[in-house]
C-alpha cells in the first residue's frame, strides 16, 4: 500500500484545520456546538437520500428480475421522480390515534427503529478519517446499537392492540434474534483476523489485501453465513415472514398508518444498506482501493480513486447482491427460517471461528 | 469525542422523528370516526381481546439465545487478543464452548429446535 495516497485522501488534518479556523474568531464551546448541528445535518440529509436511492433501485432491480420495466412515468422516462413522489403522499396521510393502544409505546416504537438505524449507519467508514462516531470497540458498538431496533420492533407489535400485529412481532423477534448469533459469530471471526475492534483499524488493517482474500476459504464461508444472517436481520428476502402479507396483512407495522409507517419503511431500507456497509468493512476493505500484489501500476491508478467512492460501490455492489436473493427465493416458514439457523448455520459459523482461532494461534495461513 | 457525537447522533433521530410528524401534522387532513380506532381485522369487528395467547416455542428460541448470546459477548475480548496470548487460552476457550454447544446438543435432543 502506498502510504502517501492513504495519507493524502485522509480527511482529519482538514476537520482538524477547519476546527482552528473556526475557534479563530469564536469560543471553541461554539465552535463544537457549530460542528455538531453540521454533523446532525450531514447524517439526515445522508440517511434520507440513500433511502431514496435504496427504493428507487429495489423497484428497478426488482422489475429487471421479473422482466419488468419499473417506475417509468412519474418525472420522466426513468421514473426518477417515483420515491420523492411516494415520499409527498405519505406525508399528508392522516396519522391517527387507536383505540385501547399503548399511545407511549406505539409512539415510541418508530422512534427505537430510527435510532437504531442512524447509530449503526453513523459508525460505517464512510472515508479515511471520515466515520462519524469512532471508537476502539466500534464494531461491537454497532452489534449493541443494531439490537435496539428488535425492541422497536417487539414493542410496535405488541402495543398496537391488534392480533396480526402481536403474532408478526412475536415471529419476527424471534427470527432476528436467532439470526443475530451468526452474525455475531462470523464478526468475532473477522475481529481475530485483523485483530482489533476499531472499525477504523479494521479498515487500515486490509491495506495488504481484503479480509475475503486474506482468509481464504474461511472468509469466504464467513462471508456467505454473513449475507444471509443479514438478510434475515434486515427483515428482507427470504426470511421476510414477519410481513408475510397473506397470513399477516404487514406484520407489525399493520396498525402504523402515513409517516408513522415511513418510519418502519425508511429503517428496514437503511438496516439493508447498513447490513452491506458492515459486510463491506470486515470482509471487502471498507474504503481501501482494490490492490493485486505484482501489478503497480493498476495499484497505483486504483489508488488515485477516492475512499467514498470505494466505499459507496462495493456497498451497492453487496446490496445488490441482498436484493438478488431477495427476489429469486422463496419465502421460508417460520419453523424452517428457525430450524436453518439453530442446525446450519449456528454451527457452521461456530465451526468457522474455532478454525480461525486455530489458524491465528499457530500461523498457518494468513 | 465519541460521546458527543453519540449525542448529536440520538437528538438527530429525535428531530427526524419529530420534524417528520409536525410536516405530516401541518399538511395532512384530519377527520374523526370511531371506526378509524378499532383494530384491523379482515372486515369484522374484532372478537375477544386483542392481547392474544401465543406459542411458547418463541420463549424457548429466546431462552437459547440469551445463552450464545452472552457467549459472543465473552469471545470478544479474547478474539481481540488471539494473536499474542496463544494456544494456552485456546485450549480454555475450547473448554468453554464445549459446554456451550453440549447444552445446545442437549437441546436438540431434547426437541427444544423442533416446530411442532
Amino acid at each position: 500500500m502506498n502510504q502517501a495516497f492513504l495519507d493524502y485522501y485522509n480527511l482529519q488534518p482538514l476537520l482538524t484545520a477547519i476546527h482552528t479556523w473556526l475557534c479563530g474568531f469564536m469560543p471553541e464551546g461554539l465552535a463544537i456546538f457549530l460542528e455538531c448541528v453540521v454533523v446532525g445535518i450531514i447524517i439526515m440529509v445522508l440517511y434520507a437520500v440513500l433511502a431514496i436511492i435504496l427504493i428507487y433501485m429495489e423497484r428497478k432491480v426488482c422489475a429487471a428480475f421479473q422482466c419488468r420495466i419499473g417506475p417509468n412515468r412519474v418525472g420522466g422516462k426513468g421514473g426518477l421522480l417515483q420515491v420523492p413522489a411516494d415520499v409527498i403522499k405519505i406525508l399528508i396521510k392522516e396519522v391517527f390515534k387507536l383505540k385501547n393502544a399503548d399511545q407511549f409505546l406505539y409512539g415510541l416504537a418508530p422512534f427505537l427503529v430510527i435510532l437504531a438505524s442512524i447509530l449503526t449507519f453513523s459508525c460505517l467508514p464512510w472515508h479515511n478519517g471520515g466515520e462519524i462516531l469512532s471508537m476502539n470497540i466500534g464494531i461491537l458498538f454497532v452489534l449493541a446499537a443494531s439490537s435496539i431496533g428488535i425492541l422497536g420492533i417487539l414493542l410496535a407489535g405488541w402495543s398496537s392492540n391488534s392480533k396480526y400485529t402481536l403474532i408478526g412481532a412475536v415471529r419476527s423477534g424471534a427470527m432476528l434474534i436467532s439470526y443475530e448469533i451468526s452474525i455475531g459469530i462470523t464478526v468475532l471471526t473477522m475481529v481475530m483476523l485483523s485483530g482489533t475492534m476499531d472499525i477504523h483499524g479494521i479498515v487500515t488493517s486490509q491495506a495488504n489485501g481484503w479480509n475475503i482474500f486474506k482468509g481464504h476459504i474461511v472468509a469466504i464461508v464467513a462471508f456467505i453465513v454473513y449475507l444471509i444472517a443479514g438478510n434475515a436481520e434486515a427483515n428482507r428476502g427470504p426470511f421476510d415472514l414477519a410481513e408475510a402479507e397473506q397470513e399477516l396483512t404487514a406484520g407489525y407495522h399493520t396498525e402504523y398508518s402515513g409517516i408513522h409507517f415511513g418510519f418502519f419503511y425508511l429503517a428496514e431500507y437503511l438496516n439493508l444498506f447498513i447490513t452491506a456497509g458492515i459486510a463491506t468493512t470486515l470482509f471487502l476493505g471498507g474504503w481501501m482501493p482494490l490492490h493485486i500484489s505484482g501489478l503497480d501500476g493498476f495499484n497505483a491508478v486504483m489508488d488515485y480513486i477516492p475512499g467514498i467512492v470505494w466505499f459507496l460501490g462495493k456497498t451497492f455492489f453487496v446490496v445488490f447482491l441482498l436484493m438478488w436473493i431477495r427476489w429469486t427465493y422463496p419465502r421460508l416458514r417460520i419453523d424452517q427460517v428457525l430450524q436453518l439457523e439453530w442446525k446450519y448455520i449456528m454451527p457452521l459459523s461456530l465451526l468457522i471461528m474455532l478454525i480461525m482461532a486455530v489458524c491465528k494461534v499457530y500461523g498457518l495461513v494468513f | 469525542m465519541f460521546f458527543t457525537f453519540l449525542v448529536v447522533a440520538i437528538l438527530t433521530a429525535a428531530v427526524l422523528v419529530v420534524a417528520a410528524l409536525t410536516i405530516s401534522k401541518l399538511i395532512a387532513p384530519h377527520t374523526f370516526n370511531p371506526q378509524k380506532g378499532e383494530p384491523y381485522e379482515c372486515g369484522i369487528p374484532t372478537r375477544g381481546q386483542s392481547w392474544v395467547q401465543f406459542k411458547a416455542g418463541y420463549y424457548l428460541f429466546a431462552i437459547l439465545f440469551l445463552m450464545f448470546d452472552i457467549e459472543t459477548v465473552f469471545l470478544f475480548p479474547w478474539a481481540n487478543v488471539v494473536n499474542e496470548i496463544g494456544a494456552y487460552a485456546l485450549v480454555c476457550v475450547s473448554f468453554f464452548l464445549l459446554v456451550l454447544i453440549l447444552g445446545l446438543a442437549y437441546a436438540w435432543r431434547k426437541g427444544a429446535l423442533e416446530w411442532e
